[in-house]
């Protein structure tokens, strides 16, 4: 390992600039003659638009336009779509409604945008929408999942009958049924994985702007996938042809999940430029975000484990409705489906698993990933099972666990998966020997002491990144292909940029990856820049999600310099004289094999592009290459996450006392981003567990629509977080790495769940376990007592 | 927001005179509950009275048996001051859990039981210690002060200058944060001057500040918590939310009693 190469701890490249406040993100781009942006929203959760009149508000001072659904509709604007097709069990496709970026005939959220005032100052722009009158027709509103396909609950869209997207399963129902007859012992559990809202620190934001010589349109967007948005707003909504229409995601603060989506503001933004001609500007305040930023979540869950009379898990089934919410966002039906039921395996030799899944309408914010995306819910369902399921049976919730893990590889899971490389009794045993799970009892006693109540609760958990073999996913009905791209471009004096398809909105991928290309290429690391972000510089790219930039990104990194080693060969070969296959690089330097000569890398890149020594028709000038890599599998991270609480249980305060993360990450490119991953991830959790949770009223009213009433995780919420490592390295990818960015939230909140009801001696706990829920839960089990 | 006008009056006698004079005028005393409201266009003074240029109307200093503290000073001024450390230290105490510190350097004491939020923590320690709000035309003793949810006794261009606050044998605060905004979902002062004992509940009223009288009379026999143990407060009455039902806020307020008068006797 080289001092600033994989596996080196080296400080983050971007973050001076960051912390120094040099950081561009989109609302410190101004376009000359830029004008702003004002989205009229619906205040009703469900209601007809039976007319709008804008006349009085486009007669207001600095008013450019007002545009409502109907010039959408007018200028054949298409629709917003959801590109992961779902099959229903019954062989029927999903019913995907019409989302059009304005609302057209009928408002379905609070905060559907119903007209669009551009004017010269946002003020003006404010001013002029509380002068637009609209005529609604109320109609009864749904929020509540569990209610949407009873008969007479409101119908919100005509495609989706019992406002029903699909009725998705997976798995073998008759072996479950079987495994289940013979069951010694059968854990039951219902749970609602709370909706949470996102909250990324930079509000999303777009700036349209036409011009009128080339015929192009350009975006600059708070994107977590700026080619991916091309696509969809060229092919789908046809804004522009491809060639012709540009997206920047400059620097990004914070997506996690919520800025894959292709949203309706930055369509209304680029439609409205070219139709005023002139560069639009829009920024979400927080309340915007609160109302209409995808959210996340929101399961509504039955599930059953079936245990043998040695405590082998021989069944599971799950039944899940999903909330999609008032339209299905870009990539919304893919979560509850392939990215959840295929993770219901855990780390358990499970024989039979069935899972069926409804995906349902309301009439709230659409609802699509949130970091962990489908896995958070799926290791929540298993190690919730498996821990009262433990509980129940009177057997040690670690020793149950390990009695169940699966032990060779690769193995097949009944859901899909082919786990290909772990070792889950390695990471168990260091984390009960960091948690000091042997002291528990101890520690249990002293809190009684001091009228505390103290748990221990445990995550075994495993996730699928590197999203993902194309050909797979394609199968499965995404509507895209998973691969990324890199370009690696060495300058004549040897240094480097690197293109790629990924985009860091906080991963540090500048430092990470110019690691990579540091080591390999054996030049100093502020040799090395990371470009991406640009359609008009990257040629094409999937983004940032799902644990992917690591396994995926640098995967196609590595398959680049692979071609840059080999054309630089040729090039010293040329210089030193020497046969291509007697050179050999290390450290920066070609040297023939056996011989002192010699010629550094500056050298060659000089040589590649002033091609004194060779002739054309021999090697061509120049040192570019690049590179697509499609992964031939997911990989599969996995650990085991223990936390340990203190209950109050006057007040119901659960204090969380201890936490330890054990993770195999496979290859760790740097260990302190990896580490700051894992903790930011273990907030986000905590977060779920005990603090976050989107509230709808009856009509559709956002009750925690500020930060005055979501909570988010603070400092003081969180102890001193553990933080280790085992590894076993991911077979699927030449660097063996796994990914890490979800780790942390994906096995959190049960984490923390089974550690309070635990503590409290009571499974009956929703999340978020706020004090008012845990003393409820305290409160019905004393009744309980009383009443036996 | 919506346009309007900052004055920045050099005097009591300006400011109220503005807030006279101009339609729709507010004073801005920190601004940390006005100005997050403007900015919603939720509120749209056409004129704000600026109160921080106004000479002498911050800062702490014994008088007598009492504490004055100027109606601009602020939260960590009341928190850090030595001399309120000494002499109340359960009131620097509850200053120093006000909101967050960007709060706490800008909002003001003043401020705050004008406004008489009913989850906001200086209301519980001014009717807790029986303090004494001094404006430009009067003294209101705090019983008379506070009127339910954001109402108090002012009057349209009365301005508060100064609250007194007596020096007691006893005090403490006990707050349990609402975790979302870090207002006081229950918080409950308790204090003891010779033998007026006063128990005052901040969050969980449906009407506000109120003193909880069955508790001070138990305290009367004797001023420790086992003397308060299983008394509870009805739960009618209290305020119902997504954060706190009546019940577990009627239930905290046992609790958090109990602790408070752990914590000062």
């Amino acid at each position: 390992m080289s001092a600033t190469g994989i596996g080196a701890a080296v400080r983050r490249k971007e973050d001076q600039r960051f912390v120094t406040g040099k950081g561009h993100y989109t609302d410190d781009v101004s376009r000359p003659g830029q004008c702003h942006a004002y989205f009229l929203r619906s205040p009703h959760a469900h209601a007809k638009i039976k007319n709008i009149d804008s006349e009085a508000a486009a007669a207001m001072p600095g008013v450019l336009a007002v545009l409502t659904g109907a010039d959408l509709a007018a200028d054949k604007i298409g629709n917003l779509i959801c590109g992961w097709m779902i099959t229903s069990k019954d062989g029927s496709q999903m019913k995907m409604a019409p989302h059009p970026a304005i609302a057209h005939g009928k408002a379905n959220y609070v905060g559907d945008p119903v007209a669009v005032v551009v004017a010269e100052t946002l003020p003006q722009a404010k001013d002029a929408a509380e002068k637009v009158k609209v005529d609604y027709d109320l109609l009864p509103a749904l929020c509540d999942p569990a209610k949407a396909q009873d008969q007479g609950a409101p119908q919100i869209h005509e495609v989706a009958p019992r406002n029903t997207i699909y009725q998705w399963h997976l798995g073998d129902a008759k072996a479950v049924e079987a495994a289940f007859k013979t069951a010694r012992h059968v854990t039951k559990l219902d749970f609602i994985n709370n909706r949470l809202v996102p909250n990324a620190i930079e509000p999303r934001a777009a700036i349209g702007e036409y011009d009128a010589g080339s015929e192009s349109l350009t975006l600059w967007n708070t994107t977590q996938n700026p080619h991916v948005a091309r696509l969809v707003m060229s092919a789908f909504v046809g804004l522009a042809p491809e060639h012709k229409l540009r997206v920047i995601a400059p620097d990004v603060g914070g997506g996690f999940g919520s800025k894959i989506f292709i949203y309706p503001e930055e369509v209304v933004c680029l439609w409205a430029a070219r139709k005023i001609g002139r560069p639009i500007k829009w920024v979400a305040e927080r309340s915007e975000a609160f109302l209409t930023d995808a959210h996340g979540r929101d399961h509504v869950t039955h599930a059953e484990m079936a245990f043998d009379p040695d405590g082998k898990v021989t069944g599971l089934r799950v039944k899940t409705v999903a909330n999609l919410g008032a339209y299905m966002s870009t990539f919304s039906s893919s979560v509850p489906t392939y990215l959840y039921g295929t993770l219901l395996s855990g780390q358990y030799e499970i024989p039979a698993i069935y899972c069926e899944v409804d995906a349902v309408y309301t009439n709230t914010v659409p609802v699509d990933a949130y970091r962990g995306a489908g896995r958070p819910e799926a290791t929540f369902v298993v190690e919730r099972l498996i821990e009262v399921g433990g509980r129940q049976m009177g057997v040690d919730p670690a020793d149950l666990r390990q009695k169940n893990f699966i032990k060779t590889f690769p193995h097949q899971t009944p859901v899909i998966m082919i786990y290909d490389a772990g070792d889950y009794h390695a990471s168990l045993k260091k984390a009960l020997e960091l948690a000091d799970y042997a002291g528990l009892a101890k520690r249990k006693r002293e809190s009684v002491r001091h009228d505390k109540l103290r748990g221990i609760g445990f995550s075994t958990y495993i996730e699928a990144c590197g999203i993902a073999p194309s050909q797979a996913v394609g199968s499965l009905g995404c509507g895209v292909g998973l691969w990324e791209s890199a370009e690696v471009r060495v300058n004549p004096t040897g240094t480097v940029e690197v293109l790629t398809g990924c985009h860091q909105h906080g991963q540090g991928h500048e430092t990470t990856f110019a690691q990579v290309v540091s080591e390999r290429l054996g030049i100093p690391l502020e040799n090395v820049s990371v470009v991406h972000g640009d359609t008009d510089k990257v040629q094409f790219g999937m983004g940032t999600y799902g644990s992917r930039s690591g396994a995926v990104g640098i995967s196609a990194i590595v398959k680049a310099l692979d071609k840059i080693e080999a054309k630089a060969k040729k090039v010293a070969a040329h210089m030193l004289e020497a046969a291509e296959g007697d050179i050999v690089f290390e450290d920066g330097k070609f040297t023939v094999a056996g011989t002192d000569k010699s010629a550094a890398w500056g050298e060659v890149a000089l040589n590649a592009y002033i091609a004194h020594k060779f002739a054309g028709q021999e090697l061509e000038p120049g040192l570019k290459e690049g590179a697509f890599y499609d992964p031939t599998n997911f990989t599969f991270p996995a650990g085991c996450h223990i936390c340990e609480v203190e209950v109050d249980p006057q007040t119901g305060e659960s204090e969380i006392v201890a936490w330890t993360a054990v993770d195999d990450f496979g290859t760790v490119v740097n260990p302190m981003i990896v580490e700051g991953q894992v903790h930011g991830g273990i907030a986000q959790g905590v977060g779920q567990a005990l603090l976050e949770g989107a509230i709808y009223d009856k009509d559709g009213q956002l009750v925690t629509g500020s930060l005055m009433d979501y909570c988010m995780p603070r400092a003081q919420d969180l102890p001193a977080l553990k933080v280790e490592m085992t590894k076993t390295a991911a077979p699927s990818n030449p660097l063996g790495i796994k990914g890490c960015g979800e780790a942390g939230a994906i096995a959190a909140p049960v984490a923390v769940i089974n550690a309070i009801t635990d503590a409290i001696g009571t499974e009956d706990l929703p999340m978020p376990a706020t004090p008012q829920a845990v003393w409820r839960a305290l409160q019905k089990a004393n009744d309980r007592r009383t009443a036996a | 927001m919506y346009a309007f006008t900052q004055h920045r009056p050099a005097t009591v006698r300006q400011a109220a005179s503005l807030l006279t004079k101009q339609e729709e005028a507010k004073l801005l005393a920190g601004g940390h509950t006005l100005i997050p409201t403007m900015k919603l266009r939720l509120a749209g003074p056409k004129h704000l009275v600026d109160l921080s240029k106004v000479e002498g109307l911050s800062g702490i200093e014994m008088k007598g048996r009492s504490l004055v503290v100027g109606a601009m000073t602020t939260h960590v001024e009341v928190e850090t001051s030595p001399i309120m450390k000494e002499s109340i230290p359960a009131l620097a105490g509850l200053a120093g859990k006000i909101g967050d510190p960007a709060v706490r350097h800008r909002g003001t004491i003043g401020g705050s039981i004008a406004n008489n939020d009913p989850n906001a923590d200086y209301p519980a320690a001014v009717l807790g210690l029986g303090a004494t709000i001094i404006t430009n035309k009067r003294r209101i003793h705090a019983d008379e002060f506070f009127k339910g949810l954001f109402e108090t006794a002012l009057e349209d261009d009365e301005i508060i200058t100064k609250v007194q606050f007596p020096k007691v044998n006893k005090a403490a605060y006990v707050k349990f944060p609402n975790p979302a905004s870090r207002y006081a979902l229950v918080g409950v002062f308790v204090s003891k001057r010779s033998s007026e004992i006063r128990v005052v509940v901040t969050g969980a009223g449906a009407n506000g500040v109120f003193r909880v009288t069955t508790f001070e009379e138990a305290l009367k026999k004797r001023f420790g918590p086992k003397s308060i143990e299983g008394l509870t407060v009805p739960a009618d009455g209290m305020a119902s939310d997504i954060h706190g039902s009546a019940e577990y806020r009627a239930h905290l307020v046992g609790v958090l009693a109990r602790r408070a008068v752990a914590a000062a006797a």
